[in-house]
């Protein structure tokens, strides 16, 4: 069936900002489908709520619009845009459930819009618990079977038939908390009458438990004529019961045989084409490991992280397919863009293996709890492609940024054989590096199985590694044994740890054998057919398949590796821009990076991508085979930084600002001398290695000081002490990871935050706007709500910023980006830091500002000057528009993690708001953020005695709304004095009914809670803020950032938001 | 112990034996599948030819007995990257290497599979030799390597005798050219009573025995080489009795009606080929396993009509014959290995046969 000719107008839904289990895929999906739309001739209009995104980009989409991602917004762009098509699927969950609010309010069909890809019955079918089991029954597909309980004893009486042990799910309480697994009938009265408790609704489900058996999922596709396959499937190492997004995954599956895939394969095929989905789909399913039983345990009928990383191991590019078969194409006539010449319509065929690993964030939450459950807790991910499962996961181990380069990287040899065998049962982030110390320490395979339920075959290929670590150590490096070694991926930096020998030394012995990686291409079909894919992985001990013979000039540019806490989205957008400017001059590109879930990998972005991990050692490979004329650094973030000494060893030039001068820029000492050249100051600071030091440099500063480690993203490890034992403590966590570098403590200034992204070409600098952050300083700027153009600065204060930016720059010789942050303390302005590379807020500054930085700093890399391509040096003129940048965090999700702020980096997303009036944008700004308020006008607020003064103006604020303020008894007493009408709650600790259960009532719409300062928090504050967290409860911690809401709630209630189209701010 | 694969340009692959030693002279040719390796292994059509797998981690869910598509493994010789240290399924009874020992399989592990394949494909499906012999002399063995042809397969890989499986549907005689297990049971799971007859067996033979219905087997080798065969399918073709055909059986009605058959550069053998139904324009991805190909052009459109063609290459993927129930497919119903998609043409063979029979219904 060809293209439906009546769709010429289309609504693109966004996911809206990066939290923890909705990320990057979705900018990846979503921007391969607007090209895809686009192709066809299509008019797209966007809507997403996050500017890191390169969907978001004007060139992707023909009209764009940053906005809150509501049912109001949606109904109001529609009636603006007039599309005649919305396309809900390739948006998450987020862009999903709004397109069928909007189709079950009958708004689409009033408007004469139809909803594309899938119909909103099918999205039912698939999402409705009771309609999917009803579907499944239908079908003979099997379900784990469950019930909803309201009540402890139908929940007992249920488990009763279903047999023990059984999972309670609550309902509607975030983050899966109040849930578990109960073995006995004891456990389950225990953990029943909890849940039924914390849910809004009262519900519990009870289900069968099927933790321990094989989960194994398929990406499936299907187009409006019926036509189906399955693009490949997948098998988790971790068995069911870790969410599929923390688990280490395998593609394709390695323990099935034939019959068991084919079985699964086309039950998801009799499931896709039932519910009638056209488009992508993703089938989850439980497997027993000891029989054929299976149980579907979810589909999701849109494309997924899961679909995402398939469509990165194999080639097959699922979004685009999927958003053609929305136009209403078939299978079989959309081409096979990677062979070029064959059809959708068939299945991809892997000749290589698959490993993805998840990226936790608990370096940044070191008091969280690590178990890894089913509410999913990582941030990002990286996948890794090798012809051996050894290798692929050696790859994925070297890949995670956290400082992990073999099954060695953790230490469990101190502990007692008891100790270990009891930490062997524990199911968190760390369990692959117990199973191989439980093989160094002898343990059978089926044992560790037993207690681990992971299939023998990973444990065997985990105990091979750890065998070969083995003969590395006891062994003469021969040249079978290198040869070995290498084709399992071992680092030479490994090989030469065990070997005690120089890494040097194993570089030799590999040139004299003659020990090199080659590349291979991802080409989707085995090497069937010739294919013209530029996707490419290394392996040891095979043909090589490149041949990078061009008469262009080449450049590489290193991507950034996982998404994680500080390093987010916004260094794949520049990344990209990256590729697509240095494209337009006439380069030949080259990418490296290990992240499925990003635009730069995709297959189209670069000339050659190189799917590696982003090591010195892998980068060398490719530099030696490809010999780039030069590498860009200042877009990959901290990750590519990193590498930039590297480089310059291997004799690639940098292009961009050199390596001395970032070096510069992070070295205390040659940062000093340079601030002082230019005459510009900074808080008071010192270099330190030691506790005592730390202490004494502190004295002679006074507190509060700033702790933190040098060399680091978002600002981790950074804290704030007001005594030597928050000292004494923080220096312990820094230390907690071997310090190459000193730690650095500093005066901490309290004043206002500002920032500035600037493009400079050696001589002049171009700023596209300056940024000002609400709360004050002390929470990191990641943290921070960011404003353009900056509110409360005197003019003779900007005139400094940009005096100051034009020294630093010019000084540390930047050519490219540079990324500058000040504290302001009345008209005095200090630097605090500098980044000469591309930041956080680039994105978002470049869209506002219709300044499109990334590739101006790109052609001024290449010798272009600022006043070549335009633009007038210095401080750009204000946009017409104000825009605010608020952080998104996702600590629902991560049990034990205190939701306060402070300097080190907690938020995983963000979103924006913009609009003509402050107001509307910052109210824009929280309410994309999620926070849609009021609700039920009731509120908490309880903070240090010194915010009592302060507090009151807020309070004022929130009760002239029509708030009810509940307060415990310091805080109440002083609103009272002030003359506000307060009631008193009990503390935590005293009895109920007090605080908790006030929470636990659900009739909150926010808490306000300001911690006292210092590593001594108090336990109560904490419970609070967890618990109300996880009841769905808005915490706010910054009197600074209160202020704020209740501010935007003045543009509250208003019908119609202003709705701006990106794409007419002016570049 | 080493072994090395020589090709009949010159080119030689190296890795570990993993079976016999010894000289061992094939057709190479590689398959895409990425489980099934067991259902490969026992295919009889592969009979005269050595398996190259693509998918490099092979034997992981060790031999599942049941799941073999023949009493033995008939490939000439098995070509992997990398063989499992331990099987891990829970049916698996044995490792594959030990089957292959058992079997007497010639094998080489550690070889670049991949390089292989590109090999193949470029230049098309060639003979090879699998040498545990360090010091062969090239020329020599090139020249005997060249001369090797797949011969007389369909003879080596038939049964000896007339087998009936019970049943109380319709009554089916299944033509053994070379036929995978699942055939036979997919016909027994609708209720047919097979009868499994020797290809050496008359078409008089067959129709004295009034089948029901007819399927014409897959099988190994050159399809213009089964001479009898084909004149058998002339006069089954006269008699009006339904004929289901796959694989050879397809080729060899084409060649028995007046079509051509040729050679393909590779052959389609994997688990991921799409077909389209020409009739419904819905495609199906199917089980493939072929090095040679029906050509049409010179059939009269009076009595065959393509029916299904490969949505990848073009190539005809099934005939159907006019005024005839007789339906012929190049591609695998059976699977095994590969998806079962088109398994509903065994019920589409029960209609041309009456419309449903099951043993239910006979049983009333």
């Amino acid at each position: 069936m060809p293209k439906n000719p009546q769709i010429k107008k289309v609504l693109m839904l966004g996911s809206g900002p990066i939290v923890i289990g909705q990320a990057a895929e979705f900018d990846y999906a979503g921007t391969q489908a607007c090209r895809a739309l686009k192709e066809e001739g299509i008019e797209v209009v966007l809507l997403n709520s996050n500017p890191a995104t390169i969907m978001t980009d004007p060139d992707i989409a023909d009209k764009v619009y940053i906005e809150p991602l509501t049912v109001s917004v949606v109904e109001q762009l529609i009636d603006k845009e007039k599309p005649d098509s919305v396309l809900p699927t390739l948006g998450g969950q987020a862009g999903l459930n709004l397109a069928m609010e909007l189709e079950e309010s009958g708004f689409l069909k009033s408007r004469g819009v139809r909803l594309i890809g899938t119909t909103a019955a099918t999205i039912k079918k698939a999402e409705d618990r009771q309609e999917f089991k009803t579907t499944m029954e239908k079908i003979h597909e099997p379900v784990a079977p469950s019930l909803v309980v309201t009540d402890v004893e139908s929940g007992r009486a249920f488990a009763e038939q279903i047999g023990y042990p059984v999972v309670l799910r609550p309902a509607y309480t975030l983050g899966g908390s109040g849930g578990g697994i109960a073995s006995d009938e004891e456990e389950l009265m225990e953990i029943l009458a909890n849940g039924l408790r914390l849910s809004r609704v009262g519900e519990v489900l009870v289900e069968r438990c099927i933790a321990g058996w094989k989960e194994i999922e398929y990406e499936v596709m299907r187009d409006s004529a019926g036509n189906c396959i399955t693009v490949c499937n997948m098998e988790n190492i971790d068995p069911v019961g870790v969410h599929t997004g923390d688990s280490m995954v395998v593609a394709p599956s390695q323990t099935l045989s034939d019959k068991e895939y084919q079985m699964l394969r086309s039950s998801a095929l009799n499931i896709i084409a039932e519910l009638g989905i056209t488009g992508g789909c993703n089938v989850q399913y439980a497997l027993n490991p000891d029989s054929f039983e299976y149980c579907v345990i979810e589909v999701n009928p849109r494309v997924s992280r899961s679909s995402a990383l398939a469509s990165k191991a194999t080639g097959y590019p699922i979004a685009k397919v999927a958003a053609k078969i929305a136009l209403g194409y078939t299978l079989d006539e959309i081409k096979n863009a990677v062979t070029g010449k064959t059809y959708a319509s068939f299945e991809p065929m892997l000749d290589y293996c698959v490993v993805k690993m998840p990226r936790l964030p608990f370096d940044k939450f070191i008091h969280a709890k690590r178990t890894l459950t089913t509410q999913m807790k990582a941030t990002g991910e990286v996948m890794s492609i090798c012809m051996n499962f050894e290798g692929a996961l050696m790859k994925a181990i070297r890949s995670l940024e956290q400082h992990t380069d073999s099954l060695l990287s953790y230490d469990f040899s101190k502990l007692s054989e008891e100790e270990f065998s009891e930490q062997l049962k524990k199911v968190d982030d760390l369990r692959l590096w117990r199973i191989a110390e439980a093989v160094r320490r002898g343990w059978s395979l089926e044992d560790i199985h037993e207690e681990t339920k992971i299939d023998l075959w990973f444990l065997d290929k985990i105990a091979s590694l750890v065998e070969m670590e083995k003969r590395l150590k006891t062994e003469k490096l021969d040249e079978e044994l290198l040869r070995e070694a290498k084709r399992m991926e071992f680092p030479d930096s490994v090989i030469a740890r065990l070997g005690n020998i120089s890494e040097k030394e194993v570089g030799a012995l590999r040139n004299q054998w003659g020990i090199h990686a080659s590349y291979r291409m991802v080409d989707t079909c085995a090497a069937e057919f010739e294919a013209e894919s530029a996707y490419y992985y290394s392996v040891y001990g095979g043909e090589n398949e490149v041949s990078p013979d061009s008469k262009k000039k080449k450049v590489l540019i290193l991507g950034s590796g996982p998404i994680r806490i500080g390093q987010g989205i916004e260094f794949d957008f520049c990344s990209v821009h990256c590729a697509w400017a240095f494209e337009k001059e006439g380069y030949e590109t080259i990418i490296v990076n290990n992240n499925p879930e990003t635009v730069s990998t995709d297959f189209d972005i670069a000339s050659r991508l190189y799917f590696e991990p982003l090591t010195r050692e892998d980068v060398e490979n490719i530099v030696r085979l490809e010999k780039p004329d030069g590498a860009v650094v200042q877009f990959g973030g901290q990750t590519a930084i990193k590498l930039t000494k590297d480089l310059m060893e291997m004799g690639v030039p940098i292009l961009g600002t050199s390596a001395d001068d970032v070096d510069a820029a992070e070295d205390r000492e040659r940062f000093d001398e340079i601030l002082e050249q230019c005459r510009i100051p900074r808080p008071k600071g010192e270099t330190v290695f030691s506790v005592e030091e730390a202490k004494a440099a502190a004295a002679r500063l006074g507190y509060p000081v700033l702790v933190r480690p040098s060399y680091v993203l978002g600002g981790q490890g950074m804290q704030i002490a007001i005594n030597d034992e928050d000292v004494e403590q923080y220096i312990g966590v820094i230390n907690r990871i071997a310090q190459e570098h000193p730690i650095l403590v500093d005066k901490y200034l309290r004043g206002k935050e500002i920032e500035v992204d600037a493009v400079c070409d050696g001589e002049d600098i171009l700023i596209p706007g300056i940024m000002e952050h609400i709360e004050r300083a002390g929470i990191h700027s990641g943290d921070s709500i960011s404003v353009y153009p900056a509110r409360s600065i005197s003019e003779g204060v900007q005139e400094t910023i940009v005096e100051y930016t034009k020294r630093l720059a010019r000084a540390l010789h930047v050519i490219g980006l540079i990324n500058i942050q000040f504290i302001v303390c009345g008209e005095e302005v200090y630097v605090i830091e500098v980044n000469p590379r591309s930041s956080r807020t680039v994105p978002y500054i470049s869209k506002v500002t219709g300044i499109p930085i990334v590739p101006l700093a790109a052609k001024v890399i290449l010798g272009e000057t600022i006043k070549d391509m335009g633009y007038q040096p210095g401080l750009q003129p204000k946009s017409r528009y104000c825009a605010v940048k608020m952080p998104v965090f996702s600590f629902e999700k991560i049990r034990g993690a205190d939701v306060d702020m402070g300097p080190e980096m907690k938020s995983t997303g963000e979103c924006l708001g913009i609009a003509e009036h402050f107001t509307e944008a910052l109210y824009k700004a929280f309410m994309g953020a999620g926070m849609r308020l009021p609700r039920y006008k009731n509120m908490v607020i309880t903070v240090r005695d010194e915010d009592q003064e302060e507090v009151k103006g807020i309070a004022r604020s929130f009760a002239d709304m029509g708030y009810t303020i509940y307060a415990t008894s310091g805080t109440a007493r002083a609103l009272s004095q002030a003359g506000l009408s307060v009631k008193v709650v009990r503390k935590m600790e005293q009895e109920s009914p007090n605080l908790l259960d006030l929470i636990l009532d659900h009739h909150l719409d926010l808490i306000i809670d300001i911690p006292h300062r210092g590593a001594e928090h108090s336990k109560d504050g904490f419970l609070i803020r967890r618990n109300a967290i996880e009841t769905g409860v808005h915490v706010i911690t910054s009197l600074d950032t209160a202020a704020a809401l209740a501010k935007s709630m003045k543009s509250a209630g208003k019908q119609n938001l202003s709705l701006v189209d990106i794409g007419t701010i002016l570049r | 112990m080493n072994a090395f694969l020589i090709l009949e340009n010159g080119r030689v692959f190296s890795g570990r034996s993993i079976g016999e030693g010894g000289e061992w002279i094939s057709e190479i040719v590689f398959n895409t599948s990425m489980t099934g390796y067991l259902e490969v292994l026992t295919d009889p059509s592969y009979a005269g030819q050595t398996v190259c797998m693509t998918y490099p981690l092979i034997g992981n869910y060790g031999i599942c007995e049941e799941d073999a598509e023949s009493e033995r493994p008939w490939v000439s010789g098995f070509l992997v990257r990398e063989l499992s240290r331990i099987p891990s399924n829970f049916r698996s009874r044995e490792t594959i290497q030990s089957y292959l020992k058992r079997h007497g399989i010639p094998g080489i592990e550690g070889i670049d599979t991949r390089a292989l394949t590109r090999q193949l494909r470029d230049a098309g499906t060639m003979n090879g030799m699998i040498t545990t012999d360090e010091n062969y002399n090239l020329p020599e063995v090139l020249e005997k390597i060249r001369a090797y042809r797949v011969e007389k397969a369909v003879e080596r890989v038939t049964c000896r005798k007339k087998t009936v499986l019970p049943g109380d549907g319709y009554r089916v005689a299944l033509m053994d050219l070379g036929a995978k297990r699942n055939i036979a049971r997919s016909l027994q799971n609708l209720g047919c009573q097979v009868t499994i007859w020797p290809a050496s067996t008359s078409a008089e033979e067959i129709l004295a025995d009034q089948p029901d219905g007819i399927l014409v087997s897959n099988g190994p080798g050159d399809p213009k080489e089964c001479t009898y065969v084909i004149e058998q399918l002339k006069q089954l073709y006269a008699s009006n009795v339904p004929i289901l055909a796959i694989c050879l059986g397809h080729q060899l009605m084409a060649l028995a009606m007046g079509g051509d058959t040729h050679r393909l550069k590779y052959g389609h053998r994997g688990g991921n080929h799409p077909v389209k139904d020409l009739l419904t324009g819905k495609v199906s991805i199917t089980s493939q396993n072929h090095g040679y190909v029906v050509d049409t052009s010179q059939m009269d459109p009076k009595i065959a009509v393509p029916a299904f063609v490969n949505v990848n290459d073009g190539t005809n993927e099934g005939i159907r014959y006019v005024g005839k129930n007789i339906l012929t497919v190049q591609f695998h119903p059976e699977a095994c290995p590969g998806p079962r998609d088109s398994a509903y043409l065994f019920a589409t063979f029960m209609e041309m046969m009456g419309g449903k029979k099951h043993a239910e219904e006979s049983a009333n």
